[in-house]
């Protein structure tokens, strides 16, 4: 591929990751200063955000390396809270086909984000395929690793009123989904996950919710399978 | 540091494999040159929109309407993206406008 097909890959990609700019620079940031204040350096920092690559885990960490040298509980708490991923790769199936080898990279960093933008994104037809969901989900990865590492440098140093900016992504997936019910003809897969998620989250709690609602989530579109089919 | 150097990189090291790990599990199993099973491909098709709806849910898990400021700010804000959405049609802007809302309402009104 010729200097200018990435350039205008690029190009088309940039305005689908402003929004995750804003978030990941902020959030990211956020996670530096806490790996700050348990003395790991920017290095750590940089590490864990390039080769962790999980938000929410990524914060998890750094309680779990404070309670102490436990390798089991480590990898029992990865397994719990990035289960959803593995619904990320059933979806991305399709679309990550015949990719090479950037495939393991989009696989990667196929975060909350980067798969709400990939899975709604339309392609524009003269633009290369791989490329463009490459730069998006690059793009969105550079932020998070520079926001972790600016926080882990000078996050405490600087502090401004931006109290609440990281609603950026829940706006963002808010979007997404307005868009879907808009543009789709069933709303009946959106009612599934919405339902299942809220049902979920009053029975068990904030923080134990999301594993037993996919497991309702697949429930319900096995059972569901035809009136599924069919409108759609 | 609360752990040494090698036990700090045994740590995030499990934590990062387990995740690359949980992210290529599906593609592992249906690889590019095998044809995915059909019940694979109908999740495939219907999975993602369940989760951005789940992904809404799992933002909002912390509001707690029972208590101030009863999830207010995140009512307003989420109703006003919708407005703006259905009214301009464009992303960023109602991604915008609906952060610098929320951002107003936690910073002046509901404090």
């Amino acid at each position: 591929m010729t200097l200018n097909k990435h350039k205008e890959a690029l190009k088309v990609a940039f305005p689908y990751t402003i929004p995750v700019l804003t978030g990941y620079l902020m959030l990211g940031a956020a996670f530096g200063i806490l790996m700050k204040s348990k003395n790991y350096s920017l290095i750590w920092t940089l590490m864990s955000s390039i080769f962790i690559y999980a938000g929410s885990m990524q914060f998890v960490s750094v309680g779990l390396v404070a309670s102490g040298f436990n390798p089991i509980s480590a990898a029992i708490m990865t397994l719990l809270v990035n289960a959803r991923h593995i619904f990320y790769g059933i979806a991305m199936l399709p679309k990550f086909k015949g990719l090479g080898r950037k495939k393991w990279y989009l696989i990667h960093g196929l975060s909350d984000e980067t798969f709400s933008i990939l899975s709604s994104v339309k392609i524009p037809s003269h633009i290369d395929r791989a490329w463009f969901l490459f730069y998006i989900t690059l793009l969105n990865q550079i932020y998070w690793v520079i926001g972790s590492g600016l926080g882990n440098l000078v996050g405490s140093i600087v502090s401004f009123d931006i109290k609440g900016i990281d609603f950026v992504l829940t706006a963002l997936f808010v979007v997404i989904f307005i868009e879907q019910l808009l543009t789709k003809k069933s709303h009946l897969p959106e009612i599934i996950g919405a339902g299942s998620a809220i049902a979920c989250r009053l029975i068990f709690g904030p923080d134990n919710f999301l594993i037993p609602t996919m497991i309702l989530i697949l429930i319900l579109v096995i059972i569901l399978k035809k009136p599924l089919e069919r409108r759609t | 540091m609360p752990l040494s150097t090698s036990q700090s990189l045994i740590i995030f090291g499990i934590i990062s494999l387990i995740t690359f790990i949980i992210r290529a599990t599906p593609f592992i199993l249906f690889p590019d040159n095998k044809e995915t099973p059909k019940y694979i491909k109908y999740l495939g098709k219907v999975l993602p929109s369940t989760i951005i709806a789940m992904l809404v849910v799992y933002c909002l898990k912390d509001v707690n309407v029972l208590a101030y400021p009863n999830g207010l700010p995140e009512l307003i804000s989420i109703g006003a993206i919708v407005i703006l959405h259905i009214w301009k049609r464009s992303t960023l802007l109602s991604i915008g406008g609906g952060t610098l809302i929320y951002m107003a309402l936690v910073q002046t009104v509901f404090i």
